[in-house]
This record gives C-alpha cells, sequence and structure tokens, in this order.
C-alpha cells in the first residue's frame, strides 16, 4: 500500500532526491492507528478540515473586502450582493467559524476525558492550546472586520482591557489602535493580523501534528500499545473512509446553518454600520467567548477579571503536572469522571451566563460558575488524581487484528 | 460496532446544535422583555417558499410613494428590479423619472441628469445633517438592512408600522417618567414607545396597480417583505440551492458510511 512503491519514471527520480511520497506514506497510509478509536477521535482531523475552509473562503473573501473604516461596511454587502457566490463566501466564513470552534471544542473536552494531556503527550497539548490561542485572536480580529456595531464595539471593548495592565497600559492601547479610539487605522491593522494569524496556525498545526505521530493517538482506553501488531491498523483505508464519513456529516450541518439560519449566531446590530456616537445596549462576543467573557465580567476589578480570564486558557498548559493520576482514560477512573461531566456543565453555565447582563442573579451565577472553574483545574483535579482508586487498565486492546486471508468478512 | 456509534455521533451533533440553540437564545431573552410584537405570517418566509413577485412590486410602490420621501435605501440600484420581475425597459422608464448628480464633465463642473439602471436609489437628503434638520432632529434610517439588523426583523417592523396610536391605550403599561415629547407620537412597539416618524400609512394612501385593496395591513404587510428582499435578494437562491446541497451531502453521508462499514468489516 502506498504511493512510493510506484514505478513511474518521474517519480523515481523525484523520490530519490526528495522522499516525499515516502513520507506521506508514512504519515497518512501506513501510520499505525490504535483500532479502537471512537468518532470522538473525529473532530481533530475535522478541526483541520475546517481550517481549510475558512483559509479557501477567506482567500476569496479578500479579493473583494475593503479594510477600511468607509468602505468596510459597503464592501461586504457588496459581496453580499454583487459578488458571484459572494453570500456563500461569506456565509460560510462566518458560520464557519463557529463550526471551527464547534470541533475544536469538542476536540480538547474528548482530550481532558481519556487523558490526551498525560505524558508523553504534554508537547502535543500544548501546541493544540497554543492553536486554540490563535484561533481565539483570529476570531476576535475577524469579527471586527464587518465594520459594524457589534465590531466596532467588541473591539472597543476588548482592546481596552489592556488599559487594565498597570504603568503601561493607556499607551499600549493607543499602540494597539493606531489612534485615540478604534477608528480606520485599527481596522486595516485588524485585517492584516487577520490574514496573517491562520497560516501561523498551520504552522502550528504541522508541529501538533509531528508531536502526535511520535507517540501516535490515545485510545479511549488510555494505554500504551505494547503489541501494535495487534492493537494498530494502518491509518488508511480505515481512518480517512472513518474521517470523510465524519466530515460529510459535519458539512452537513454547516449547511443547515449557512443555507437556512445564517445569521442565527451572528448579533442582529452588526447590519449597522460602526457608529462611535451610539453605543448598543448589550455589548457580547460571540458564542463561543461567552464562557470567557463571563469570567472576565465575574471579578469586580478589571486587572483581576483580565488576569483571570487569561489563566482561565493558560492552566490548561500545566494541566498535566496538576492530573497526577497515571490512569488516562475517564473510563478506569469513576471519580474524575463524574467531574469531567460537571466541569463540562460548569462552562456550558458560564456561557449562558456570558450571553446575560452581569447583574444580579446572572452575576452571581457567574461568579459561583468562575469559582467552580478554577476550583475543579487547581484543587479538585489534583486531589482526585492523588485519592481516586482507579478501576484496572486492559493490557491491550483485544484479539489479533487482522483475520486469516481469505476468511469471508462478515462471518467468523 | 457500527450502529450504537453512529448513535452517540448523531447524538453529540444535536447535543451541539441544542447548546448552540441555547445560547442564541439566550441572547434572544434579554431583548425580548418587550412589549410582544405582533406574530404575523410570513408566507415568504419558509424553507421551500419564496417571494411573491407581485407582493415586491407592491412593496416596492409603498416604499417609493411613502417611505422614500425621508428613508434612503442605499443598496438598492434600479437594475435589481429586474431580480423581481420589472422588465427592462420598464426599470429604464422609472430611472428616468429620477435625477441624479453626475460629473465632473469636460469642463470640471458637477451635472444634474436622468437616473439609469446601472444607479443607485437616490436618497432623499445630500446628508445626514440635511435630514436632521428637515426631520425635527431625528434621523431617518436607511432601509436596505432595517429587516435584518433588528430582533425578528420581519415582526418588528410590520408591528411597527401598525402599532400607531392617538395616544396611549387604557391599561398599557408606560414607563413611569413616561411623557410623549413635543413633534414625537406614541408607538406601541418602539423601544421607548415614542416615535419623531408620524404615522406613516393610512388606508387608500397608495392606489396599488393590481387592484389589491390598499388597507394599512396591506401596504405594512407588502413593504415589509419588500424590506426582506432587499436586506438580502439573494435569500431565494439560498434557500433552493441549500435544499440540493443538503440532499447531495445526507445521500453522500449516507454512502461514505456504508463504505467505513464495508471497510471496517475486515476487521475483527
Amino acid at each position: 500500500m502506498g504511493f512510493a512503491n510506484s514505478q513511474n519514471k518521474i517519480i523515481r527520480w523525484v523520490e530519490y532526491r526528495l522522499p516525499v511520497l515516502k513520507w506521506l506514506d508514512a504519515q497518512l497510509i501506513d501510520y499505525p492507528t490504535p483500532k479502537n478509536l471512537n468518532y470522538w477521535w473525529n473532530f481533530g482531523s475535522l478541526a483541520g478540515v475546517m481550517l481549510v475552509v475558512q483559509i479557501v473562503t477567506g482567500i476569496v473573501l479578500a479579493m473583494h473586502y475593503m479594510p477600511h473604516g468607509d468602505y468596510a461596511f459597503d464592501s461586504v454587502e457588496h459581496i453580499m450582493r454583487d459578488v458571484s457566490w459572494g453570500w456563500l463566501l461569506r456565509y460560510l466564513h462566518s458560520n464557519g467559524g463557529s463550526m471551527f470552534f464547534a470541533v475544536v471544542y469538542i476536540h480538547i473536552f474528548r482530550g481532558l476525558y481519556y487523558g490526551s494531556y498525560k505524558a508523553p503527550r504534554e508537547i502535543l497539548w500544548w501546541f493544540g492550546l497554543i492553536i486554540l490561542f490563535l484561533m481565539m485572536m483570529t476570531a476576535f480580529l475577524g469579527y471586527v472586520l464587518p465594520w459594524g456595531q457589534m465590531s466596532f464595539w467588541a473591539a472597543t471593548v476588548i482592546t481596552s482591557m489592556f488599559s487594565a495592565i498597570p504603568w503601561v497600559g493607556d499607551e499600549l492601547v493607543v499602540w494597539l489602535w493606531g489612534g485615540y479610539s478604534v477608528d480606520s487605522p485599527t481596522l486595516t491593522r485588524f485585517y492584516s493580523l487577520h490574514y496573517l494569524f491562520p497560516f501561523l496556525i498551520v504552522g502550528v498545526v504541522f508541529v501538533h501534528l509531528w508531536a502526535l505521530h511520535v507517540h501516535g493517538s490515545n485510545s479511549p482506553l488510555g494505554i500504551d500499545i505494547k503489541r501494535p501488531d495487534q492493537d494498530k491498523i494502518p491509518f488508511h483505508p480505515y481512518y480517512t473512509v472513518k474521517d470523510l464519513f465524519g466530515m460529510m456529516v459535519m458539512f452537513f450541518i454547516l449547511a443547515v446553518f449557512v443555507f437556512y439560519l445564517p445569521n442565527m449566531l451572528g448579533e442582529v446590530i452588526n447590519y449597522e454600520k460602526a457608529n462611535p456616537l451610539v453605543t448598543p445596549p448589550h455589548i457580547v462576543p460571540e458564542w463561543y467567548f461567552l464562557p470567557f467573557y463571563a469570567i472576565l465580567r465575574a471579578v469586580p476589578d478589571k486587572l483581576g477579571g483580565v488576569i483571570a480570564m487569561g489563566a482561565s486558557i493558560s492552566i490548561f498548559f500545566v494541566l498535566p503536572w496538576l492530573d497526577v493520576s497515571k490512569v488516562r482514560s475517564a473510563k478506569f477512573r469513576p471519580i474524575y469522571r463524574q467531574f469531567f461531566w460537571i466541569f463540562l456543565g460548569d462552562c456550558i453555565v458560564l456561557g449562558i451566563v456570558g450571553a446575560n447582563p452581569p447583574e444580579g442573579t446572572w452575576l452571581l451565577m457567574g461568579r459561583l460558575a468562575t469559582a467552580y472553574y478554577f476550583l475543579h483545574l487547581l484543587v479538585i483535579i489534583p486531589l482526585i488524581g492523588k485519592f481516586e482508586k482507579p478501576r484496572p487498565v486492559p493490557e491491550g486492546i483485544g484479539e489479533p487484528v487482522l483475520k486469516d486471508a481469505g476468511a469471508p468478512a462478515k462471518e467468523g | 460496532m457500527g450502529v450504537p456509534r453512529v448513535a452517540l455521533f448523531l447524538a453529540a451533533a444535536i447535543g451541539l446544535a441544542v447548546a448552540l440553540a441555547g445560547a442564541a437564545l439566550a441572547g434572544v431573552a434579554r431583548a425580548a422583555e418587550e412589549v410582544e410584537l405582533k406574530e404575523h405570517d410570513w408566507a415568504h418566509a419558509g424553507v421551500f417558499s419564496s417571494f411573491d413577485p407581485a407582493q415586491l412590486r407592491r412593496g416596492f410602490q409603498v416604499y417609493t410613494e411613502v417611505c422614500a420621501v425621508c428613508h434612503s435605501m442605499q443598496y438598492l440600484a434600479f437594475r435589481n428590479l429586474m431580480e423581481i420581475g420589472f422588465s427592462e425597459d420598464e426599470v429604464k422608464e422609472l430611472a428616468a423619472d429620477y435625477v441624479v448628480i453626475d460629473g465632473p464633465d469636460n469642463e470640471g463642473e458637477m451635472f444634474e441628469r436622468d437616473a439609469r439602471p446601472s444607479d443607485y436609489f437616490p436618497s432623499p437628503f445630500p446628508n445626514e445633517n440635511a435630514a436632521r434638520y428637515a426631520n425635527n432632529g431625528a434621523f431617518p434610517l436607511d432601509l436596505s438592512l432595517i429587516i435584518k439588523a433588528r430582533e425578528d426583523g420581519l415582526d418588528y417592523v410590520y408591528s411597527l408600522l401598525t402599532g400607531f396610536e392617538e395616544e396611549p391605550p387604557e391599561g398599557f403599561e408606560l414607563p413611569e417618567d413616561f411623557e410623549l415629547a413635543d413633534g414625537m407620537y406614541f408607538n406601541r412597539y418602539f423601544p421607548g414607545h415614542q416615535i419623531a416618524m408620524p404615522q406613516p400609512l393610512y388606508d387608500d394612501f397608495v392606489e396599488y396597480e393590481d387592484g389589491t385593496v390598499a388597507s394599512i395591513d396591506q401596504m405594512s404587510e407588502d413593504v415589509t417583505v419588500f424590506l426582506d428582499w432587499i436586506a438580502e435578494p439573494k435569500s431565494d437562491e439560498r434557500k433552493k440551492i441549500g435544499l440540493r446541497v443538503l440532499i447531495f451531502l445526507a445521500v453522500f453521508s449516507a454512502l461514505m458510511y456504508a463504505v467505513k462499514v464495508h471497510v471496517w468489516s475486515k476487521l475483527h
């Protein structure tokens, strides 16, 4: 199996000098993968697919978009009305961002459930977090580009956070803005960076995959595989076809949004052009930022809020050491498994709180949920790791993988 | 191993959709504390339905004869009207009724000429200041995107247009410090219940070419549908193509699933 065995003279000539097909064979075709991966393992490749969708649609949109305060909003309407398939490109890109975050969040929670962050995959985990961080930057920058009311005010609120930094905060904000308020120069630099960051993500994705392919995928059992001949199967055709199936299902869900609910995840007020003189009554970010927005607003102090929000993600860098349990998969960790679901629920509560004004019950809920968020990561996880009695972990995944050659497929 | 895993995957997908919808609904709930809008039945808004060209034509007539006195529509070019059933000659004729400023000519002077199909609909005022000056300080919004720029845009605009009353009716709950300011009008559905726009529509204000009775409700519905069209002229196309895409993806997903099951059947 593989490309590299080709007898074609030109291919052999190239392969002798630069064995690119041999490399692809090793990484995509023969690459040994645990045979028991469930559908939650689809989401890594789905994230990769979404990155490509975003880059391709984004490059074409950039051909028609104008990054200037006077023209940006009009150019987006030009894309919607006059550019061939412009409406499709724009709705794919705006809803594609949401889909990208959705699959990445599922991918991360899969890692949390099955302990994919534990040794020897810490660096793999770090690069995943760096991708998440870059994605958030890119999404925020991109949300500003249509230059609607929410674009403008989201940019104002988020950049103003930097003014909380002692001593240099105010100067830093002016430097970010390129002036004394969010204005056309801000938009132009955001556009430049919004175009740059996805390619940084591509680079980090390669490192992420490199690290992944050193020790291979974790699995639902979370065990080190000692007998690859029994427990691993080649990536192609087993996982290529499984990933293709998952991809089609994802595209179906994306298409439901693109064609029938294209503005459901957006804020209506963003169809009004940016106006520095009129502040919208409720400034809310996109849904994928809501939990972090809730944490930001749960802390009464501005600087404290910014630190809490930053910590809510950066804590995950040390998670491999906070979780001292040697057992990876929650399947064999009865206590951790329950707290995993509570933590997931806590994140959803934070998301709902983030969508609501920080007053009364919402504010109280936000504070409790924020406190629990950090309690889970900093206290509960280390304690469980120390005191939990995990269930016995199997030695291998199962019986020999491949049937005897020639045996009928469905029998036996 | 097939079916339960797929069920799990679908459950995850549905769970995700519910979570997203929940987050969106939580957002909508904030805004819903105002007066409840009229829930109108919009025949064109369904998944399988499309705009009625006759209604769009009526709505366009209401816009030009009533709304356009104050409200601009900057993204409407005369040529766009061909997308809703106007003939090229009709559009040329219609455009020629409007005057636009062009130039500079060879002597450097700006000049007026009749509009052409490629021109955009001229604004009633040269700039915002002029508009405010003529409207008691209020600025009549551009209406190109108004349906998309409001929660429940269709119901909101329809309710607003049919929500004028001489004065607040008995039993209507008003904010404590409510006082109708000079030159303001009561409207049940406008945020704060007072609006600088006087009631724009009265029965038989326009005379429809197709003989439809021009009641306030009818005109409000027609112009709201027209505004929905101009907010996104490609939405009919989007819905039509979407159906084909979804059918294709459903069939292809099923096919890929069958291939997956077949390939994996070689394993234990």
